[in-house]
């Protein structure tokens, strides 16, 4: 039974290598608190030089999504260097990056209206091997155009993320698709006050991996998955 | 061959600028000043403020008591030095080698140029009469040696003299005429020695003991028996480079061929030369006695032929060859000094001035505005909106440090809007609040964080910001504009989106 079980893992690893998905050699992913998730994803490794899109709904969403994409760049991926950010206009605060671990003089901002101008600046930016990664705000987006960009980082190795508010074309080439919404913040012992940042995190889709979802939490430079809260039976206290 | 010098010179260079610039002035007595020891001193004046015996070196009052309707300007430092240089350049056609002689002169070696204009006399009235019609007041003569022809442009009166005739022209000069310090000039005044020839028969050991070996040195080449030598400029050559074409180019492959070649050729003496061009143009000059022309602009100085090629490729369109082009000219308007950087062994972090970034920025900005490209860097302000700043290129460093001490917005909008709160007075967070139309409901709440108007830029009332959670646990950033006050109603606003 053993042996059939290597067998299969083991033509399931060739597949992936047929497909385009190489186990890193120089992976300096940092797992330590993300063990869960780790086995989302195909090879065990999250996917560099690859398309990411994430669904939002609202600014809400959106301040979630770009607080957990610059989350992974930081601490999962360490993909320290130039960034591109592109969007319509100046949304994103600079000086709230630092927080996140992206220091935001590193960043350049691309803002653009139009949404064609936008697939240009993202694609000529996802051609360009000397970036770290690329994100851009773009709804509208099609097939062809993903597939496009999909062609683009199989070359340049640069990692992408697209952030889609309430997007109506659903299928894209995108290796991942995740949906973040914000969850209550916890605070120790129930302090008052917000808390560390908290996320409900779904991977809704993973190419040749397991799609799961996961509440997630930045906290003192790292993040984390926030366990199952343990339901204490508080003593009931016998009033004499 | 014997050697003849022209010495020109422009008594009211600066003047003559203005004047060419501000033609109200031209009947006016008007004098350049510039403070030296706490009063204004005189450093230039026109022909109509010396008439009023008006002089450089005066004090700017005591020449406004001699005549109150004088009219001063502030001295332009290196005016002068720019001016020469460009009427030396100017005189390249006239000869080869043209020198400038600061402050107000210029030197040309005119040896074997003078036939050229039939004669001396022509050559040289020609030189003053082109300056003179060109608004610049101007005296030259033209000798044999450059200290006669300095010394007979200054003082002397015929713009020509021979050799034979020169030394008999000179002897009658001022000592002025020598080049040698004021202090000198004073002291062989002093000593009754105002003209050449009463120094010229005075032994040179008295003469060196008593003013130096300069002035034996001056008299020396005055007399044309110590030769000197001039420094000539050498003007840039534009970086232009030129394709003419047999037969009219109207296909898109040759002009293409025609781009290649000049890029490469304009690159290779660039590349030379330690240059990177940041602004070009390709023009085409077609048949029907039309210019089609097509410019880049790159952010970092570049000599990468195959990426200005790209550049240029993105604008083909306005390109239009119509019934064909037969001269093609390429030039780099704008040239800057170009350091190739050492290639890395293994790259670590690239840095955003690197050359592949600046060359995606130029790609980008082919298409969308270079405005919309932005980079921001650290204030020191807490007012969010103004704790940021765009950079102004790509390698500004940031002179202060980001503050991360308080949580911060990531999304942040430009424009604070207005929201319905319901609030405890008189410093409590928010209970709930309507923000485009949709009620939020707060369950926790940090602040108030108390963010003060800064008077000296703009006036306005203070802000207590909140950062309050509502029962989906999307995390706000919202301030109260002022204090509570009984007459009117206090306005509460949306400013950001907490991660």
């Amino acid at each position: 039974m053993a042996a059939k079980a290597d067998i299969i893992a083991q033509l399931q690893k060739e597949i992936l290598l047929l497909q385009g998905f190489k186990p890193a050699s120089n992976d300096v992913t940092d797992w330590v608190g993300l063990e869960q998730i780790r086995s989302a994803f195909p090879n065990s490794t999250f996917p560099k030089g690859a398309i990411h899109e994430f669904f939002c709904t609202g600014p809400e969403t959106i301040a979630a999504s770009t607080g957990f994409i610059t989350c992974l760049l930081s601490s999962l991926l360490k993909l320290q260097g130039a960034t591109i950010w592109i969007s319509s206009t100046r949304i994103i605060f600079p000086p709230s990056l630092k927080a996140f671990g992206i220091d935001p003089e590193k960043v350049l901002f691309i803002n653009v209206r139009r949404e064609k101008d936008k697939l240009f600046a993202m694609e000529e930016a996802l051609k360009c091997d000397s970036i770290a990664a690329v994100i851009g705000h773009i709804d509208a987006i099609s097939f062809t155009e993903s597939r496009r960009f999909q062609l683009a980082v199989e070359q340049s190795k640069v990692t992408g993320f697209l952030l889609r508010c309430n997007p109506k074309n659903l299928i894209t080439s995108c290796v991942t698709r995740w949906q973040i919404t914000p969850a209550p913040g916890k605070t120790e012992d129930n302090l008052p006050g917000l808390g560390f940042p908290t996320w409900f995190v779904q991977l809704l889709k993973v190419r040749n991996g397991k799609p799961g979802s996961w509440e997630m939490q930045w906290r003192s430079g790292k993040l984390l998955i926030v366990p199952e809260p343990i339901i204490r039976v508080e003593p009931l206290r016998k009033i004499v | 061959m014997e050697k003849r010098y022209v010495a020109i010179w422009f008594p009211y260079l600066a003047t003559d600028w203005l004047e060419l610039r501000k033609p109200e002035l031209k009947n006016s007595a008007f004098v350049f000043s510039a403070p030296s020891h706490g009063r204004m001193v005189i450093t230039a004046v026109n022909l109509h403020a010396q008439k009023l015996l008006i002089n450089t070196g005066m004090v700017l009052a005591d020449a406004r008591a001699i005549y109150p309707a004088l009219q001063y300007f502030d001295d332009r430092p290196g005016l002068t030095n720019k001016l020469l240089n460009k009427i030396a350049e100017w005189c390249i056609r006239f000869t080869p080698f043209v020198a400038i002689d600061t402050p107000d002169g210029i030197i040309l070696d005119a040896t074997g140029c003078s036939h050229l204009w039939g004669s001396e006399d022509a050559y040289v009235s020609d030189i003053i009469n082109r300056l003179q019609s060109n608004g610049y007041q101007a005296k030259a003569a033209m000798a044999a040696s450059i200290g006669a022809a300095w010394a007979i442009a200054r003082f002397g009166s015929a713009p020509v003299v021979d050799k034979e005739k020169q030394v008999t022209a000179l002897l009658s000069l001022p000592v002025e005429a020598l080049r040698v310090e004021q202090s000198t000039v004073d002291r062989l005044h002093n000593l009754g020695l105002n003209l050449i020839k009463d120094v010229v028969p005075l032994p040179s050991t008295s003469l060196r003991r008593r003013f130096g070996a300069l002035i034996l040195q001056r008299l020396n080449q005055l007399l044309g028996k110590e030769q000197e030598f001039i420094q000539p400029i050498t003007p840039i050559e534009p970086y232009q480079v030129r394709l003419p074409c047999l037969e009219p180019v109207a296909r898109i492959e040759g002009i293409e061929m025609a781009l290649q070649t000049l890029i490469e050729q304009l690159c290779g003496r660039m590349q030379k030369e330690g240059k990177g061009l940041r602004t070009a143009v390709f023009r085409g000059y077609r048949i029907d006695s039309h210019t089609v022309e097509i410019s880049i602009s790159t952010s970092r100085a570049s000599c990468n032929v195959s990426h200005l090629f790209h550049l240029f490729q993105m604008k083909w369109s306005t390109f239009e060859p119509d019934l064909g082009i037969e001269l093609f000219v390429l030039e780099a308007t704008q040239v800057e000094d170009y350091t190739p950087a050492q290639e890395g062994f293994w790259k670590e972090s690239a840095a955003l001035n690197d050359a592949p970034i600046a060359e995606l920025i130029d790609r980008l900005s082919g298409r969308i505005h270079p405005d919309a490209i932005q980079r921001y860097l650290p204030m020191e302000h807490y007012l969010p909106e103004r704790s940021f700043k765009k950079a102004a290129s790509l390698s500004e460093q940031p002179i202060t440090e980001w503050k991360i001490n308080k949580p911060r917005p990531v999304l942040l909008l430009e424009i604070p809007e207005q929201i319905e709160v319901t609030a405890p007075i008189p410093d409590y967070p928010p209970m709930n609040f309507r923000y485009k139309g949709k009620l939020h409901k707060v369950v926790k709440a940090d602040g108030p964080e108390r963010i003060e108007q800064e008077w000296w830029i703009e006036e306005g009332e203070h802000r207590d910001y909140y950062a309050v959670e509502d029962e989906q646990g999307c995390r706000y950033w919202l301030f109260r504009a002022g204090h509570y006050d009984q007459e009117k109603k206090t306005d509460w606003f949306m400013h950001g989106f907490f991660a």
